[in-house]
């Protein structure tokens, strides 16, 4: 319990900061470049919604501390402002549509490399020392290096532009209607391959790789040898007592790996113009369009918060040492 | 003595490196562009921004990687870029590891409040989604140049490394030398640099290959997304260029296809680098599992005798 | 001697690790025989091979570690002659094995209770989960530990508990022979002479053969009949424990072992009384291994390896016991 209250004390603070951060980003920038942004807005807005914008980039006479806290309340209470591209629509309702595509694209290919690279690494680790043993390293090394948006790039060029295999962009064709039916459903498989596929390739590897020096760490533990001297069978002694303990590094890295996945993820959906958070994002800066970019900021940083927080609580699952004790680390 | 000893460490230690197949072929790998990025001037055989050739010319003996669309040599581009790169990826590991080292031996060394602290801030930092927060960064900044983005870069990643430093740092502070030092009135810094810092050799090295491999491709992807001003010229601006002229659409895949690859290259030579190291700190994923490897017995280590 | 009935024997047993700056001889053609029911102490410096002789036996050895030479036999079985599920088989069942480290023994995720039922279900196909079950709690009560430990994570137990765990664990079979591989190292004075003595009471009524590996002297010679004595990875000397006291004769280094005992601790390798370090197990010194070391060596003990002379109830291996004649190994 302790621990959980840790966890959200954490939770909520980093929150606190991305908020903090949005507010003082403008207000601490020479020469506000929000500010041309609020001239293009004149006119276009009715006087009252001018106000929030001014209030939200600190082109006001109130003293700061005030500003603060007004800005504090009207971003806790979902408030985040109009976007300027698409006004009046407001940028909650922009990132309600773009949250759902990141999450699935981000979460099935997240998982799907987590989930299949602890296997491979469990089982390279059993049968250590074979061919698959001395390639992965040097395969995991290059893929790890190989940015990710330009393998994106790349298999838009030829597998999609030069050989039409995949569409080069957006997550569903533009004759589906969305819904739950099965040509839309099969359309956003379709869109939703390559973007996986670079996530895939690029990440796997590690996954494997750290699972596999976990194992062969775990393998010589006392507690395995003793297991195994006890007779326990070797699909046991693999599973329950050196798998399940060699993946709760794991389970801390998939937390650690979060925050470049979640960049990696911006980039990905940019390149295939995946209309996700991170396509919306880098669309808003082209734009300038500053309210726009804050709430997807902001979105973003939440977003991995709260991963980061959940695969803690499954951390303090996984570990009963964690669990009744309620360390603080 | 003490002197002498860390000195024969550190030797072997080097040795174990270069001993190390991959790690040597790292290293190759990773001067070779070195050089490349040194002798950029006498190596680029046209001016990268000069626009005197035919446009979307392919891969030839005049022009290696071919042309843009506006006709400029990608090939003396992509010299040239390598330099500001490697400049980059180089600076922005020193600082953000000597930020990181800072920060996170002060907070191991002193405990307590401070460290409770400065691990908080450490967290938050980890748990921001990096390329995020140079994105609203640099949203602000407008155009920005290679340079200033690998400070930034630094600024908003040293955390990664403070946290480990800050460990090892905690494991080391209560070793008899450290105790010495501070009863012996020894100021904060000079434990941390002099005492502290040559027992985490292995690590910082691993920080600083890290950070470069991270800061290189994080100033590529903020290039790529169009944040540095036109006269730079590093491999993400060629990426960014090339998307932005329709590289795609013209078939021009020299055009994209070398900057990537050169980005790969350069990580995988770093990080077979780290595996040497890795390799040398880290017995235990070498040899195939034992419970004890090193029993305290000076006459049993390898180079006890000699 | 030869109407009781041998447990383990130990012939012509060497024991290498490939190391890159050779061959590591940690266990050097060792002979040694232990009869049922009978506790024998083995003693030695750090290093000096003991935990690798235990693991051998068990044939526990692991990636670089080879056997060089001779057999092992537990209750008249070749412990190498035997496949895989024949060892898996065996193990534990005719031989256990408290090992050094035993506060690591214990898996950090599992409760007491998995692990120990998992032990004995791992041997007896035809018992139910129940029946495993209510065997663990019987052995919780011989090692003296409160049932409700079962649900509980080795974290939760303290250090004597859960050595008591792992003992009850090498005990759940009831195997014929049990090494005990220095069982309380890890622990204080008080809980240490708690479990000795319950090892004890327990042995005496399962009667099982021990092989008790150990650091401390006094604490061999109380549990053990016999003490066989250990230099880098050579039994040098057997004899009954109660012989081992200062004016006794004895091997050389035993004699020193004597003399160091007030200083002789698990963390402490240094032996006062017996001047220069153990030998390089890469390049064995020829002739007697401890001849740079002992105070009272001849010409003679730089060349030529002295072979085992009985003495006394046991024998020696030391050119100045020669004269006497030679025994055969046991
Ligand atoms: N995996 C290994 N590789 C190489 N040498 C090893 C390995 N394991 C042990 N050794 C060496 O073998 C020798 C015997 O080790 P062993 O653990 O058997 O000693 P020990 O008598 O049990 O010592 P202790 O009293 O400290 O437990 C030591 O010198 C040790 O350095
Ligand atoms: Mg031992």
């Amino acid at each position: 319990m302790r621990y959980f209250l840790n966890k959200l004390g954490f939770l909520l603070l980093t929150i606190w900061a991305a908020l903090t951060l949005n507010f003082a980003l403008p207000r601490l920038m020479p020469g506000n470049p929000a500010l041309n942004m609020l001239a293009k807005f004149q006119g276009k807005m009715p006087p009252q919604a001018l106000k929030a914008f001014e209030l939200q980039f600190g082109f006001s006479n109130q003293p700061w501390p005030i500003q603060y806290i007004n800005y504090l309340g009207s971003m806790l209470t979902g408030h985040f402002g109009f976007s300027y591209t698409y006004y009046p629509v407001h940028v909650s309702t922009i990132i309600a549509q773009s949250l759902p595509w990141t999450l699935g694209l981000l979460g099935i290919s997240y998982l799907v490399s987590v989930v299949l690279g602890t296997v491979l690494g469990i089982f390279i680790a059993w049968r250590r020392g074979g061919v698959t043993d001395s390639i992965t390293p040097i395969v995991s090394m290059t893929f790890q290096a190989i940015p990710q948006f330009w393998l994106a790039v790349v298999f838009v060029y030829f597998l999609a532009f030069s050989n039409n295999i995949f569409p080069m962009s957006h997550s569903y064709g533009n004759t589906e209607v969305p819904g739950l039916n099965w040509p839309f459903i099969r359309s956003v498989v379709y869109h939703g391959f390559l973007p996986f596929l670079v996530v895939f390739l690029t990440s796997v590897s590690g996954w494997i790789i750290g699972m596999r020096n976990n194992m062969m760490m775990t393998l010589g533990e006392d507690y395995v040898v003793f297991a195994e001297a006890k007779g326990v069978s070797p699909r046991r002694l693999i599973f329950n007592y050196a798998a399940r303990n060699a993946i709760l590094p794991q389970v801390t890295s998939m937390a650690i790996a979060l925050t470049t996945i979640i960049g990696g993820q911006i980039l990905i959906e940019q390149v295939f113009s995946y209309q996700g958070i991170g396509f919306q994002l880098t669309n808003a800066v082209t734009s300038e369009d500053y309210p726009l970019i804050q709430g997807m900021f902001l979105i973003v940083a939440v977003f991995g918060v709260v991963i980061n927080f959940l695969v803690d609580i499954l951390y303090g699952r996984l570990d009963p040492r964690i669990r009744r004790r309620g360390a603080t680390s | 003595m003490m002197q002498t000893k860390k000195k024969r460490n550190s030797n072997s230690a080097l040795r174990g490196f270069f001993r190390n197949a991959k790690a040597v072929v790292g290293f190759s790998i990773f001067s070779l562009f070195v050089i490349i990025g040194i002798f950029a001037p006498l190596l680029a055989p046209y001016d990268p921004q000069s626009t005197n050739f035919a446009p979307s010319l392919g891969p030839s003996v005049a022009h290696f990687f071919g042309t843009t669309n506006t006709g400029q040599d990608i090939f003396s581009q992509f010299i040239w870029g390598t330099q500001t790169s490697l400049i980059v990826g180089v600076g922005s590991s020193l600082i953000s590891t000597l930020i990181g080292f800072i920060i996170g031996v002060y907070a191991g060394y002193k405990g307590g409040t401070v460290d409770g602290i400065l691990n908080t801030i450490m967290n938050v930092f980890l748990v921001m989604p990096g390329l995020a927060l140079l994105i609203l960064i640099e949203s602000y900044l407008k155009s920005s140049t290679p340079l200033i983005n690998g400070v930034i870069i630094a600024v908003t990643g040293w955390a990664w490394g403070a946290r480990v430093f800050r460990s090892v740092a905690m494991s080391i502070t209560n070793r008899d030398f450290i105790v010495a030092a501070r009863l012996s009135g020894a100021k904060t810094w000079r434990i941390m640099f002099v005492e502290i810092l040559p027992n985490m050799t292995s690590q910082i090295a691993s920080n600083l290959i890290y950070a470069c491999l991270g800061a290189i491709l994080a100033e590529s992807s903020l290039a790529y997304l169009g944040f540095e001003s036109i006269s730079s010229n590093s491999w993400g601006t060629i990426l960014f260029w090339a998307q932005n002229g329709g590289a795609m659409l013209s078939g021009s895949w020299w055009w994209f296809v070398p900057p990537g690859i050169a980005i790969a290259l350069v990580g995988t030579s770093l990080a077979l680098m780290n595996f040497g190291i890795d390799q040398i700190t880290n017995p235990r994923l070498r040899i195939h599992k034992k419970r004890k490897i090193s029993k305290k017995n000076p006459a049993l280590e390898p180079s006890g005798g000699m | 001697m030869s109407d009781r009935q041998p447990i383990l024997e130990l012939d012509h047993l060497s024991v290498g690790y490939q190391t890159s700056a050779g061959i590591v001889n940690a266990v050097n053609d060792v002979n040694l025989t232990i009869y049922k029911e009978e506790i024998v102490g083995l003693i030695g410096e750090s290093g000096s091979g003991k935990s690798t002789m235990a693991y051998a036996i068990m044939r526990l050895l692991k990636g670089d570690a080879l056997i060089t030479n001779g057999t092992i036999r537990v209750m008249g079985k070749d412990v190498y002659a035997m496949n895989l599920k024949e060892l898996r088989a065996f193990r534990w069942a005719q031989m256990a094995m408290v090992f050094q480290s035993a506060m690591s023994a214990l898996n950090p995720v599992m409760t007491v209770q998995t692990q120990m039922v998992d032990t004995i279900l791992a041997h007896k196909k035809g018992m139910t989960r129940l029946q495993a079950i209510e065997r663990a709690n019987q052995l919780l009560d011989i090692v003296r530990i409160d049932r409700k430990a079962m649900q509980s994570y080795p974290h939760e137990l303290s250090g004597g508990m859960r050595q008591r765990v792992v003992i009850a664990i090498a005990i759940a079979l009831n195997p014929g022979f049990v090494i005990m591989d220095e069982p309380t190292t890890a622990l204080d004075v008080v809980v240490q002479r708690s479990i000795l003595d319950q090892i004890k009471e327990i042995q005496k009524q399962e009667k099982f053969a021990v092989l008790f590996i150990s650091h401390d002297f006094s604490l061999v010679a109380e549990m053990a009949s016999r003490v066989a004595i250990m230099y880098a990875g050579r039994i040098i000397e057997m004899t009954p424990s109660q012989t081992l006291q200062l004016g006794e004769r004895h091997h050389p280094y035993t004699e020193g072992l004597l003399r160091a005992i007030p200083h002789l601790s698990a963390d402490n390798i240094t032996i006062e009384g017996i001047p220069g370090s153990p030998p390089n197990l890469v390049n064995l010194p020829r002739g007697c291994a401890f001849h740079p070391r002992c105070p009272v060596a001849v010409d003679v003990c730089k060349d030529q390896r002295p072979k085992a002379i009985p003495s006394g109830n046991g024998h020696v291996e030391c050119h100045l016991f020669e004269g006497e004649q030679e025994v055969q190994h046991g």
